[in-house]
């Protein structure tokens, strides 16, 4: 751990409580999100993963605690200066959330279009630089979400949220519902895109093999707790979900394959 | 909107400069390459004029920081340039920049997507196209839906113990009992405004008794069923569809198929049984609110009082007129239901098509529910009713 301690903060959460309908999803959790690492974010169903994520990006408001991004207090901030920061992440939601009126391309250019003055061509072109870049076909553009397949969907949600290159990106659940070669394959996209722009990346997953692939640390999410480590720490640990977790059938194939 | 960005990156402006040695081009560039400083390097990269060189060489050292679209920039002058027969190096490139350089060169091979524009007279003209076709297909459906639902009817019919008891029952509540406040408001105003403007007119022609005889035969034979219609229309053939459709969504409707339960039997036949029960006696009601709302207005702005006015009101509803207005109830029941659930089948497998249908299924239902008014009218006049 000595080695990422000098390394800058992006996401810092201290003491943080979500109590959602009298029940504590999350108790006094703290957490560091280095710059250019990837943390992936497991736990069971309903353990507060995506609420976790939610909370950092805004959509749900804390019991009490604190949450820093990119060394600003998200509560303090509105207006102007809330959208500032927002341009900074860029967020994948499950299943792409693409606005399905709307075509691939014109997806990618709403934030371009939202926050920056440049002209039509200029955007079309960048719309297609970040479509190849996340790998899909240059007719992929010219369609429309519920003309994807889900693998293609995640892809062009992926194209939207790195539109204005943003500092952070967060995924929720990035290979949910693909089969396993284009899991795979996104795995390996994120963490080129990850490395050729310089991204930290915040991701919810299940999927240990998406884990094992792309992140650095792992934290993990049981009794409204969280701990810390990488795979090989996170297998020797002593709590029996995370023990199961990463021995258990599935993790030891995932891990040794 | 756009200050945002432009205000964040404002200490580091992007910018470059262009030096000649012989027949080499030495194209300086640096500060914040980002798509923040987009647009002013846009306009003038794109025009870039390197002719005379034959060798092109961009230095890359200065920049401070680079994202995808300045690494786009760049790489679209170089690619610009080397279409035109100018061979390109970039130089200084620093390493954490190569990453970056080396995957937007690597990816976008494919030219930029032009992206069809809107509103062209071509896309107009194929929009009607489409419109029209769409409105066949629909017509076609609406009229195979029909027949399942009227073969499923009889069947039911025939064999009463198939007909959900409960589900018919709670659609009555749905349709008909919880309609009755509105239904009954909305009857009641127009009974008011219909008295208030008849009288205004016959008065002049000192005929304002009259007013009783509109009032009867205008609610009783029209106003009555189609406001009732309407309102059914527009809060249960609505309803009908998002619930259908959202059951599709969720993939209900195949678990229903796959239970070997009958889909029509489960889901269209108690809410048409239901609505075709309700929507006479809200038909009746609809009536008689408005009737009450006219007698009021006439006691306050004629001076007609209650029994001159149910006394006025026998003489003008004779005969058929009463039944006229109730016969009618049934068939525009038919009609919303069958519009209401065939669109909720209709429904695809995204969110946004649920709402889309939604609205459909209302325009639909009450425009053929006034084209079946349309048609009874005729047929009444022609059989001299």
């Amino acid at each position: 751990m000595s080695e990422v301690a000098d390394q800058a903060v992006v996401i810092r959460v201290r003491g943080l409580v979500t109590r959602l309908g009298g029940h504590v999803l999350h108790d006094r959790l703290d957490l560091d999100v280095f710059q250019g690492e990837v943390l992936g974010v497991v736990g069971g169903s309903g353990s507060g993963k995506s609420v976790l994520l939610r909370s950092i990006i805004g959509l749900q408001q804390p019991t009490s605690g604190t949450i820093e991004v990119l060394g600003q207090n998200l509560a303090d901030l509105d207006g102007d200066a809330l959208i500032r920061m927002q341009i900074r992440w860029g967020v994948l939601f499950q299943d792409g959330a693409l606005f399905g009126d709307q075509t691939v391309a014109e997806n990618v250019q709403i934030p371009l279009r939202e926050h920056t003055d440049l002209p039509q061509q200029l955007m079309d072109e960048i719309a297609s630089v970040k479509l190849s870049m996340v790998g899909l076909p240059s007719d992929a553009a010219k369609q429309y979400p519920a003309e994807l397949s889900g693998g293609m969907r995640k892809r062009a949600g992926l194209a939207r949220a790195l539109a204005l290159d943003p500092e952070i990106l967060f995924l929720d659940e990035p290979t949910a519902g693909l089969d396993p070669i284009s899991a795979a394959q996104f795995d390996t996209l994120v963490r080129e895109l990850q490395q050729s722009l310089r991204l930290t990346v915040f991701m919810v997953t299940h999927d240990i093999d998406t884990l094992r692939a792309t992140t650095d640390r792992i934290a993990v999410l049981v009794d409204s707790k969280i701990t810390i480590g990488t795979i090989g720490s996170l297998r020797d640990n002593a709590n029996p979900w995370i023990h199961e977790y990463f021995s258990g059938v599935r993790g030891r194939a995932a891990l040794t394959a | 909107m756009t200050g945002a960005l432009q205000a964040q990156s404002a200490e580091t402006r992007a910018w470059y400069n262009v030096a000649r040695h012989g027949d080499t081009l030495r194209l300086a560039v640096g500060g914040a390459w980002t798509v923040s400083e987009a647009r002013r390097l846009d306009a003038t990269l794109r025009g870039f004029d390197a002719s005379g060189s034959t060798y092109v060489e961009i230095d890359c050292g200065a920049l401070d920081r680079i994202d995808t679209t300045g690494a786009w920039l760049l790489l679209r002058t170089k690619r610009i340039l080397e279409s035109h027969g100018i061979s390109v190096k970039p130089v200084n490139v620093r390493p954490e920049y190569r990453a970056l350089v080396h995957t937007i060169d690597h990816e976008c091979r494919a030219p930029p997507v032009e992206l069809p524009r809107r509103h062209s007279f071509d896309a107009h003209l194929e929009r009607i196209g489409r419109g029209l076709c769409h409105a066949l297909h629909q017509g076609y459906e609406l009229i195979g839906f029909f027949g399942h639902v009227v073969f499923e009817t009889i069947a039911t019919v025939l064999q009463p113990r198939r007909l959900r008891f409960a589900a018919l029952v709670h659609q009555m509540e749905e349709t008909g009992l919880n309609a009755l406040p509105i239904v009954g408001l909305l009857s009641f105003l127009v009974g008011v405004v219909f008295a208030y403007q008849g009288s205004d007119q016959l008065r002049d022609f000192g005929a304002e008794l009259y007013t009783v005889n509109l009032l009867g035969v205008g609610f009783l034979r029209e106003l009555g069923g189609l406001l009732a219609a309407i309102i059914v229309a527009g809060r249960s053939g609505s309803a009908f569809t998002a619930q259908i459709g959202t059951m599709k969504v969720s993939e209900e409707l195949d678990a229903i198929q796959i239970s070997g339960l009958n889909i029509i039997e489960v889901l269209v036949l108690p809410r048409l049984l239901g609505i075709i029960i309700t929507l006479p006696l809200l038909t009746f009601y609809s009536n008689v609110m408005g009737l009450i709302g006219g007698a009021t207005m006439c006691y306050l702005d004629l001076g007609i009082t209650l029994p001159a006015f149910l006394h006025q009101l026998q003489t003008a509803v004779v005969g058929w007129t009463f039944w006229v207005g109730l016969i009618k109830a049934p068939v525009f029941a038919f009609v919303i239901a069958l519009v209401g659930c065939h669109q909720g089948f209709e429904v695809e497998r995204n969110s946004s098509s649920v709402g889309r249908h939604t609205t459909q299924a209302v325009v639909e239902s009450i425009f053929l529910v006034i084209v079946a008014d349309a048609v009874f009218s005729i047929t009444f006049s022609w059989l001299g009713i």
